[in-house]
C-alpha cells in the first residue's frame, strides 16, 4: 500500500479543484452516464469525471449499439439460447434482469435521443447510433444534476483515516490542475481494456479502473476471456463490422481464402492473416443497401472514401484489431445485485466490470454488451446513491490517503520512463494472434515472463512524469491487466468459449469454475465454483416471490 | 489521424479541442485550433462530427502521418462529408439523411443468408453489432 505522498507536489499544479460529492463515477461512456443518471435520479450528488469528453469518449460514441432487446413472452427462448452459448458460466437471473431493465429503459429516452420508426411507422428502440446515444446522455446527466468534469482522467483511489473508501483523485489535462472529489461511494466504469490497439474510440480505455479498484481491494474476474478481435480495413479504425459479412476475402495472390461470415470467421481470418496479407471485397453487397450505407453508418465509408476505394470492387488489405476486454469479457467482479465490489462503496459498471454473469465464456458481442452497460450502470448508480446515504460523513473531513502505486507521478520533472517502448512490449504480447487468440501454456509463460520484465521496469522507473501525469499510470494500468488475463489465461487448463488454448484443445468439467484473480507485484489467480443458480432455482424464486 | 485544420472556414468554437478524446489539439495564439499531439489522435472522426464549420480533415491512416494536399482536400466534397450523412445540423431536416441506422438488424439477417445459409442462427448475427 502505497504512503500518502503529497499529490499536489507530483504534478506541480499551482492550484487544485477540490469538490464533494454523494456519488463520484469515474468514465463517461455509456455505463458511466447511465450510473450518474441513477444515482441522480436516486437523490444523490453526483460528479462525473472522464478522461475525455463525455459524449465523445469511449467505445460507444464511435460505434452503434444495437441492444439486447426482447419483448417479455420471447425472453424465455433468448436465454435459453444464450445460457447454452455461455458454455456453464453465465447466470440466466443476471440475463433476465438486464433484459427487463433494458425493455424499459430504451424508450425512457425519447426527447434526448430521436427514435426513428421503420416503413410501418413502428418505433425502434433497439439500435442506436453511438454519437446521437451519447450525446443525448450528456444531456440527460446534465438534465438531472450531474457535474460532469471533462478531460479528467482518474489516477487514484481514496480512503480515509479509518480505511473506508472516500473518493479518487486525477489530473485535468487541459486545465492543467490536479482534481479531487471526496465521496463515500464511487462507481468505476472506465471501460474496458484493448491494450491500445486501433480499435475505433478505445484509445482511453487502458484500464486505469481495474488497476485503480485492484489497488484499494477489489478482485477481478473471468480475465482469461479477453482475446476478442475485431476486423478493420488495414491501417484504419473502422472496426464497424456490419458490412464484412458480405466479404468475399483473399489472399496476396488473389486466390479466394473462403472466408465466411459465422461463428469460425475471426479464427480464420487470423489464421490467413498469420500466413500473410488479406484482401476483402465487398461485391456481395446488394446495389440497394450501397447506395442506404451512409445513412445507416455513417462513418463506415470514411476510410474508402477518402482513399479513392471503391470496396465493392476493389480489393483492400484488412486486419483484425485486438479489443481485449472490451467485447472480451473479464474484469472487475461485482459481488451483489448492485454490481458492488468487494470493497464497501466501490461499484464497477459496464465493460470495467466482469460480464460472465451475462456472457459466460463467450462474448456478448455489441448486443448483450449494451444491454450490460446500460443495465449495469443504473444498478451501480443506484447501489452507489443508497450506499452515499448510510455512509455520508465517511468522506467529509479529515484526511485522505491516495491509494495509488505503480506509475502514480509522485513528483515533477522531466525524468521519465521510456513509455513508448514499454507500451509497445505490452502490445507485442497482448495483439499479436499467435499469442492471445491462439494461446498455449508455452507461449502465456513466456509472455507473463516478458510482462513481468514490463512491471519491474515501472516499478524502479523514475518518479517524474515528464509534464504528463496520466501516460505512466495508464502503462501501468496496460501491465497489470495484461498479467491479469494471461495468469487466469494460464491457469485455465481447457479451451471454453474465447479461450483457446492449443495444448488443452477440449473443455474440461473441472473448469466449470471462474478464475478470480487480483494482486500487484504478486498476482494471483484462484478457482471460485459455481453457484447452485439454475432456471429451475429462478423460476421457482420467481414464483415464491 | 487528424491532419488538416482550414483556420480560414474555423470559426474559433472550440469545440474540437475540447471533445478530443486524446486532448490532440490546442489553441494558437488566433483562438484557432493546432495540432499539438497528432500521435495521440485515435480516429475516431469525432471532431469533425462537431464542426459545424467542416474546417477539420482527418485522414483515415491511424497508423502514419501522410503529406496531403490541402487544396485537393478542400476542393474533393470530403470536408463535413460525416456530419451531413449523419444528419447533423443543417442536415437534420433532410430526408435524404435521415437515420437507418435500425436497418442494422435486417442487413446482419441478408448477409448472414446471402453467404451462409448453412449456419442457422449463426451467433455472429447479434455478436457483431457495434
Amino acid at each position: 500500500m502505497c504512503a500518502a505522498s503529497s499529490f499536489y507536489s507530483a504534478t506541480g499544479a499551482s492550484q487544485s479543484l477540490e469538490l464533494q460529492a454523494d456519488v463520484l463515477v469515474l468514465g463517461g461512456g455509456l455505463s458511466g452516464t447511465w450510473a450518474a443518471v441513477a444515482a441522480a435520479r436516486a437523490g444523490a450528488r453526483v460528479i462525473l469525471a472522464d478522461k475525455g469528453w463525455c459524449g465523445a469518449s469511449g467505445v460507444t460514441a464511435t460505434a452503434g449499439p444495437g441492444h439486447w432487446w426482447v419483448a417479455p413472452e420471447e425472453r424465455r427462448a433468448a436465454i435459453d439460447k444464450r445460457l447454452a452459448g455461455a458454455l456453464g458460466l453465465a447466470d440466466p437471473q443476471w440475463m433476465a434482469r438486464i433484459l427487463d431493465c433494458t425493455w424499459r429503459t430504451l424508450p425512457t429516452l425519447a426527447g434526448y435521443y430521436d427514435f426513428p420508426r421503420d416503413e410501418r411507422g413502428v418505433t425502434q428502440y433497439r439500435g442506436l447510433r453511438g454519437p446521437e446515444y451519447m450525446r443525448g446522455m450528456r444531456r440527460l446527466a446534465e438534465d438531472n444534476g450531474v457535474s460532469i468534469l471533462d478531460q479528467s482522467p482518474a489516477l487514484e483511489l481514496l480512503r480515509n483515516a479509518d480505511g473506508r473508501l472516500a473518493g479518487a483523485r486525477g489530473w485535468q489535462r487541459q486545465a492543467r490542475r490536479d482534481w479531487q472529489v471526496r465521496a463515500p461511494a464511487v462507481v468505476v466504469a472506465t471501460g474496458g481494456c484493448g491494450f491500445l490497439s486501433r480499435l475505433l474510440g478505445s484509445q482511453t480505455n487502458t484500464g486505469d479502473g481495474h488497476l485503480m479498484a485492484v489497488e484499494a481491494g477489489a478482485e477481478l474476474s473471468g480475465m482469461e476471456f479477453s482475446s476478442y478481435y475485431c476486423i478493420a480495413p488495414l491501417d484504419s479504425t473502422m472496426t464497424r463490422s456490419m458490412v464484412y459479412t458480405f466479404g468475399s476475402y483473399f489472399d496476396d495472390a488473389g486466390r479466394p481464402l473462403g472466408i465466411v461470415p459465422g461463428p469460425d470467421f475471426t479464427n480464420a481470418l487470423a489464421r490467413a492473416l498469420l500466413q500473410g496479407p488479406v484482401y476483402c471485397r465487398l461485391e456481395r453487397v446488394p446495389e440497394a443497401l450501397r447506395a442506404r450505407l451512409p445513412y445507416v453508418q455513417p462513418n463506415l465509408m470514411l476510410p474508402f472514401a477518402r482513399r479513392g476505394i471503391d470496396p465493392y470492387r476493389d480489393r483492400f488489405p484488412v486486419t483484425l484489431h485486438a479489443e481485449g476486454t472490451i467485447r472480451g469479457v473479464g474484469g472487475l467482479r461485482v459481488v451483489d445485485a448492485h454490481c458492488q465490489t468487494g470493497v464497501p462503496g466501490l461499484f464497477a459498471a459496464g465493460d470495467a466490470a466482469s460480464r460472465e454473469p451475462v456472457t459466460g465464456a463467450v462474448s456478448g458481442g455489441g448486443a448483450v454488451n449494451a444491454a450490460w452497460a446500460l443495465s449495469s450502470g443504473q444498478w451501480a448508480g443506484q447501489g452507489a446513491a443508497r450506499h452515499a446515504r448510510g455512509n455520508a460523513s465517511l468522506a467529509r473531513r479529515g484526511l485522505l490517503l491516495g491509494l495509488g502505486g505503480i506509475g502514480m507521478p509522485r513528483r515533477q520533472g522531466d525524468k521519465a520512463p521510456d513509455n513508448r517502448t514499454l507500451v509497445r512490449r505490452i502490445q507485442e504480447e497482448m495483439h499479436p494472434y499467435d499469442k492471445n487468440l491462439f494461446r498455449s501454456g508455452g507461449q502465456l509463460d513466456r509472455s507473463l515472463a516478458e510482462l513481468e520484465n514490463v512491471w519491474d521496469r515501472l516499478r524502479h522507473a523514475p518518479e517524474g512524469h515528464g509534464g504528463d501525469p496520466l501516460r505512466v499510470r495508464e502503462t501501468a494500468a496496460l501491465a497489470a491487466v495484461a498479467r491479469w488475463c494471461y495468469g487466469a489465461a494460464l491457469e485455465r487448463q481447457e479451451s471454453r468459449g474465447l479461450h483457446q488454448r492449443s495444448d488443452a484443445p477440449a473443455q474440461r468439467v473441472e473448469f466449470d469454475l471462474h478464475l478470480r484473480s487480483g494482486g500487484l507485484d504478486r498476482p494471483w489467480v484462484r478457482r471460485d465454483g459455481l453457484p447452485a443458480s439454475t432456471w429451475t432455482d429462478f423460476e421457482n424464486r420467481s414464483h415464491n416471490a | 489521424m487528424i491532419e488538416l485544420i482550414f483556420k480560414d472556414l474555423c470559426s474559433g468554437c472550440g469545440s474540437c479541442v475540447r471533445l478530443c478524446p486524446g486532448n490532440v489539439l490546442g489553441l494558437d495564439t488566433d483562438g484557432k485550433p493546432l495540432i499539438r499531439d497528432q500521435t495521440a489522435c485515435q480516429t475516431c472522426f469525432m471532431c469533425e462530427l462537431y464542426c459545424t464549420a467542416d474546417a477539420l480533415y482527418v485522414d483515415p491512416d491511424c497508423e502514419h502521418p501522410v503529406a496531403l494536399d490541402a487544396h485537393e482536400i478542400r476542393e474533393s466534397g470530403l470536408l463535413g462529408q460525416y456530419r451531413r450523412d449523419s444528419g447533423w445540423d443543417e442536415w437534420a431536416a433532410d430526408p435524404r439523411y435521415a437515420n437507418q441506422h435500425w436497418r442494422m438488424d435486417a442487413i446482419f439477417a441478408l448477409g448472414y443468408g446471402l453467404l451462409s445459409p448453412a449456419i442457422p442462427g449463426a451467433t455472429g448475427e447479434a455478436d457483431e453489432k457495434r
